[in-house]
């Protein structure tokens, strides 16, 4: 997943938000990447402890790529492809219950 | 004694919550302390359990074991507190009581039943049932789901984060100067001129007494040493929930939402053998019936499961016990580590540096299943 096209070739690039800003990332890039180019000092924050936190395992282990994509919280942003037009928000603090 | 001074005091076998928490209180004793541990393949109850501090629904048919598990829960603040101080780590214990969520009017007269009944059988039990009123007015601003007709409440239950306590067990016992071995499986004990002689992978070490408590791994060891060791696995599963604002503030039967915001979800019971692994269709139970108690926790994401294997004997109560043949070698069995970590440092550490495990403990002796066998 860390593999760039070779020189010459292009790949295609498709926009999608995060946190409302345009990013523009190669086709068949995760959407955990797109936050990462969007914010490489960190992509969500720790609901326990508020700290800054970014994607680290990039294969679906260490959960900390967590991501609010299309309306859907806490999604592990490493094992979704970006789509045109996916609005992708990082989280800051911890997640509410609905109607607790 | 013809050898000269053996090198330990107390060797204990077993290096999880049960065997650290006695290997504490003997350092505090002033015991000389060698603390062997299987390593990781060994079946560590200590690192998959739900981390309740319990009392209600403990020692039903057996009051020692009631007021056992009272004294440890008693003893608690003031053991979570020195460890604390002693290694800055936070086991986050809370006692702010614990429920039973009963699910339907059966289930919440079923458990009207027991509760009344362990109260006859001892002063100390002091659970009462709540309304599904007095359960909202305990736990203001959780929904609960309508099948939810009430619970039973006990102000003296708690919770802790079980790996912070190992963590914490283990890292008081190195400043204490335990000599502590991991990867050390032991292959055999056996009493040599009222000593004991420890054979292990790791070398052969030499003690005063040894205290056997390693969990599932006892058995073996136990017969050795002419100690009883009455005990079966029963698989336990556990969900774990992505980390959400706590919201739920006390722990329950079954669902306990960690200091960190963290839902688990349990509690399952399967005799399956070591069978380790985790199934879809436990899982499954366990989280319908959670979303029965709380419809809320509907969308939340699993990050993981786990099981482990509770460590059980026939009555489900602990098991102490001195050998009479190797007067010095001690066992300890029991699947409540948690709840009774205080009680295994203070009183049980305090009665193997003895010598003598005393008239209130020697009740925990597994002579209690033949005489039931033969009556």
């Amino acid at each position: 997943m860390f593999v760039q096209p070779p020189k010459g070739v292009r790949s295609r690039l498709i926009a999608v938000t995060v946190d409302g800003e345009e990013v523009l990332i190669p086709e068949g890039s995760s959407a955990a990447l797109a936050a990462m180019q969007a914010s490489p000092t960190g992509t969500r924050r720790s609901p326990a402890t508020g700290q800054a936190r970014a994607p680290y395992c990039m294969m679906g282990a260490c959960f900390e790529c967590l991501l609010e994509i299309d309306g859907v919280p806490s999604l592990q942003g490493c094992l979704i492809v970006v789509r045109p037009g996916m609005t992708i928000c990082r989280p800051q603090g911890a997640r509410e219950i609905p109607d607790a | 004694m013809i050898r000269p001074a053996d090198q330990f005091d107390v060797a204990v076998v077993g290096g999880g919550i049960v065997g650290s928490s006695i290997a504490l209180g003997l350092m505090e004793r002033g015991q000389r302390v060698l603390l062997l541990d299987e390593g990781d393949l060994a079946h560590r109850a200590a690192r998959a359990n739900f981390g309740l501090v319990w009392l209600q629904s403990k020692g039903d048919g057996m009051p020692a074991y009631m007021r056992w598990t009272r004294r440890s829960t008693d003893l608690w603040p003031a053991f979570a507190d020195q460890l604390r101080q002693m290694t800055g780590v936070d086991v986050e214990y809370r006692r702010k009581g614990g429920v039973y969520y009963c699910l339907g009017e059966a289930d919440f007269d079923a458990r009207r039943r027991k509760v009344a009944s362990m109260r006859a059988q001892a002063d100390v039990f002091d659970t009462e049932m709540l309304d599904r009123t007095g359960l909202e007015r305990l736990m203001p601003g959780v929904r609960f789901g309508r099948e939810v007709v009430g619970a039973s409440y006990c102000h003296r239950d708690g919770d802790c984060n079980p790996l912070r306590l190992l963590q914490a067990l283990h890292t008081v016992l190195l400043r204490l100067g335990v000599d502590h071995r991991i990867g050390a499986p032991v292959e055999r004990v056996e009493a040599v001129a009222g000593a004991f002689r420890i054979q292990s992978q790791s070398g052969f070490f030499e003690s005063g007494k040894v205290v056997i408590a390693a969990g599932h791994g006892s058995p073996a060891l136990a017969e050795q040493l002419g100690l009883p060791s009455p005990i079966r696995s029963e698989r336990g599963q556990i969900l774990v929930t992505e980390r959400v604002r706590p919201f739920l503030p006390l722990p329950g039967s079954g669902i306990r939402q960690t200091a960190d915001g963290t839902i688990l979800i349990g509690s399952s019971s399967e005799n399956v053998g070591f069978d380790d692994r985790t199934t879809v269709a436990v899982g499954a139970g366990m989280a319908a019936r959670a979303l029965r108690v709380l419809p809320s926790l509907a969308g939340l994401r699993l990050n993981r499961t786990w099981s482990g294997f509770r460590v059980l004997t026939p009555d489900k109560h602990p098991v102490y016990a001195e050998s009479s043949r190797y007067p010095g070698a001690f066992i300890a069995l029991c699947h409540s580590g948690v709840t009774l970590a205080a009680a295994h440092a203070g009183d049980f550490a305090e009665a193997v540096a003895r010598g003598s495990l005393g008239a209130f403990l020697d009740q925990f002796h597994a002579e209690r299943f033949d005489v039931r066998s033969a009556a």
